[in-house]
């Protein structure tokens, strides 16, 4: 017999999954989440989730491109190989700037979309979420709420019937 | 002081006065739901190819093939087969990479710039807008590869360790272009495959449950195992905001690098101050007619008026006409320095433009791009999208001449009259030039038939049912 994952249950109106997940909340879960096909606005707060840490990560990218295209400029006209153009001094972060700013860019890009990765823990090509029924609903048009059985409160009978008094339906038991 | 504390109780009549309730514009037409968006938009990728893409794919790719013939012919002989000589070393090649670069930037400016606005209509245009971005800096790339010369020493603009222990020269804008377009055709490519992640989810999911495993498999493998989790759509919204955050520092800074191409020059016409944001603007202008030749074909053939609304091309329009109104206006300004300045060769250079052998293009470029533009204060203008979408063609027409100008007649007269010369374009060159439209085409093709054309999950987000408040909200 497989371990069980979870319990899904769908809700049909973003009001309806909106309240629904402040009772979640409130009721003291952990190890759940909210499946939408879009971002509904101001979920995040509805579930008690934390602003995300993408910035930081993106700030270090930004500060090491920089840094790199200054220091790659430095290196290679003033010190490996000393090029005399027009007289103009070796080294001068006027004219290296341009090029450092769109390396800032760049890896400011990298880290931000590495960054969403690895914090999402993507690519992830299986998930027991992906076992849903009318799995195609998923990412069309209904909202649901998955609790995982790994949560403390868990227990298989009750969380069915939380999930159905705060308006859930098709539930199901999703396997690991 | 006791009036403005803060416990003071509001006049009893403002609870009787409420504002006048002014709608705003709808998004998306006949109050269609979430699953109706999603069947139109992966309907497109998952019906039949219809016949008409055949004929213009194929038409496309004939097109497509006068450049790789054009460039053939150039690399097997050498850069003396296009037009290019004294005085005038730089013309269609640099006139051509300008003007798709240009238009890559209204698919930017939709992506970022308009998301950072919040500009809800963007969501219809951007994911078409941001191909056209992509496409257009492929075309672009192509001229300045080719005009090196020896094109498979190409790599030598980037900073690789060769044989010849020598390095780039970091001083030159030449330099400076090379990372921001290579910068720019880079992150262009990561921001829209942000954007179609959620969306290809729903096409695996779909192809899934259709039994078609193997689309299944290859929009799974792009999709990266989305699953439409709250928190992680907390952390790719971040994500994306951060990427609309630097892209618009981009997309300003890539034209502004280009213009410098010419500006940092010391050439009577080319070293003004000017450039950055004359360049910005009219390469905004310019893709905003691009993306309007695209999108109003593609709303026709795909029945999308629900989505794309005469909202959305009044903004359009309006975008146009703002920037070329700013384009129009820099004109006027170029020539009053050029008086101003009082510097001779400055002004020779502008009467130059105007009356002398190359006032045919001087006079395209103005009535292209400063009368054209003004019919989009009319709103029965607006409305007639036959007559918009001709509009978006001499716009483009315009701006290619309007590079032309700037750098063939500046080149053409310089400071010795005994170098003085006229520049005409070889076959090779128009050859090559021609069949960027079939390249872009091409691609584009293949963008509307295998990539869902709006970004469902974006347009999902506009319409009153994604409203977690539902009619409460105020």
């Amino acid at each position: 017999m497989k371990k069980t994952y979870g319990i899904i249950a769908a809700f049909e109106t973003t009001p309806a999954l909106y309240h629904a997940c402040e009772q979640v909340r409130d009721a003291g879960f952990k190890q759940w989440d909210a499946i939408t096909p879009f971002p509904v606005h101001g979920l995040d707060a509805a579930m008690g989730i934390r602003r995300s840490k993408v910035p930081r990560i993106s700030i270090c990218g930004g500060i090491v491109g920089f840094c790199t295209g200054m220091s790659m400029i430095w290196w290679t006209g003033a010190v490996d190989y000393k090029l005399i153009v027009g007289g103009k001094p070796l080294f001068s972060p006027l004219f290296a700037f341009p090029v450092s700013y769109e390396l800032t860019i760049l890896f400011t890009a990298f880290a931000t979309i590495i960054g969403m990765f690895v914090l999402n823990g993507l690519p992830m090509h299986y998930h027991p979420v992906q076992k849903a029924p009318n799995l195609t609903r998923l990412l069309d048009d209904r909202f649901h709420i998955v609790i995982e059985a790994n949560d403390p409160k868990y227990n298989a009978a009750t969380t069915r019937a939380f999930l159905e008094q705060i308006g859930g339906t098709d539930i199901a038991e999703l396997e690991e | 002081m006791s009036s403005h504390t803060s416990d003071h109780s509001a006049p009893a009549i403002l609870a009787e006065v409420k504002p006048i309730p002014l709608p705003r514009a709808e998004l998306v037409h006949n109050n269609r739901d979430f699953k109706w968006i999603t069947d139109k938009i992966c309907g497109i990728v998952e019906g039949p190819t219809p016949t008409w893409w055949w004929w213009c794919f194929c038409l496309a790719v004939l097109v497509a093939s006068f450049t790789v013939a054009g460039i053939t012919y150039l690399v097997g002989t050498g850069v003396g087969v296009w037009g290019h000589a004294n005085p005038v070393n730089w013309a269609w090649d640099i006139v051509n990479f300008v003007f798709w670069i240009g238009i890559g930037h209204a698919g930017t400016l939709i992506s970022a710039i308009l998301c950072l606005l919040r500009q809800k209509w963007r969501t219809s245009i951007n994911r078409a807008a941001e191909a056209m971005t992509i496409f257009a800096v492929v075309c672009a790339g192509i001229f300045p590869v080719f005009h090196v010369g020896r094109v498979w020493l190409a790599w030598y603009l980037f900073p690789i360790p060769n044989s010849n222990y020598i390095w780039q020269n970091f001083r030159s804008p030449l330099e400076w272009d090379v990372f921001a377009v290579s910068t720019y055709g880079t992150v262009s490519v990561l921001f829209w495959y942000v954007g179609l992640i959620p969306d290809l989810g729903t096409l695996r999911d779909r192809f899934t449950a259709a039994g078609n495993l193997l689309k299944a498999r290859i929009y799974g493998f792009f999709a990266m195992g989305w699953r439409g989790s709250n928190r992680h759509w907390s952390n790719y919204e971040m994500a994306y905001l951060i990427l609309a955050g630097i892209s618009t520092p981009l997309v300003l800074s890539v034209h502004t690098i280009v213009s410098f191409d010419f500006a940092v020059s010391l050439l009577p016409g080319w070293h003004t101050t000017i450039f950055p944001p004359y360049f910005v603007a009219g390469a905004i202008f310019s893709g905003f007619g691009m993306v309007m030749t695209l999108m109003l074909p593609l709303r026709a053939i795909f029945r999308l008026e629900d989505l794309i609304t005469q909202y959305h091309i009044d903004c359009m329009c309006k975008i146009t006409l703002a920037t070329g109104t700013m384009v129009g206006y820099a004109y006027s300004v170029e020539f009053f320095v050029a008086w101003y300045s009082a510097n001779p060769y400055e002004g020779f250079a502008f009467i130059n433009r105007a009356f002398g052998h190359y006032a045919w293009a001087y006079w395209i470029m103005v009535s292209c791009n400063v009368i054209t533009p003004q019919f989009f204060w009319f709103k029965w203008v607006r409305e007639n999208t036959w007559f918009v979408w001709v509009l978006s063609i001499v716009v483009n027409v315009g701006m290619w001449f309007e590079r032309f100008v700037i750098i063939v007649t500046s080149l053409a007269r310089d400071f010795l009259p005994s170098s003085w010369g006229y520049y005409s374009p070889s076959i090779v060159e128009i050859f090559t030039f021609f069949g960027t439209f079939g390249v872009f085409s091409t691609l584009f093709l293949l963008f509307i038939r295998f990539v869902p054309i709006m970004p469902m999950s974006e347009v999902k987000c506009v319409i009153p049912q994604a409203d977690p408040h539902g009619k409460d909200h105020h």
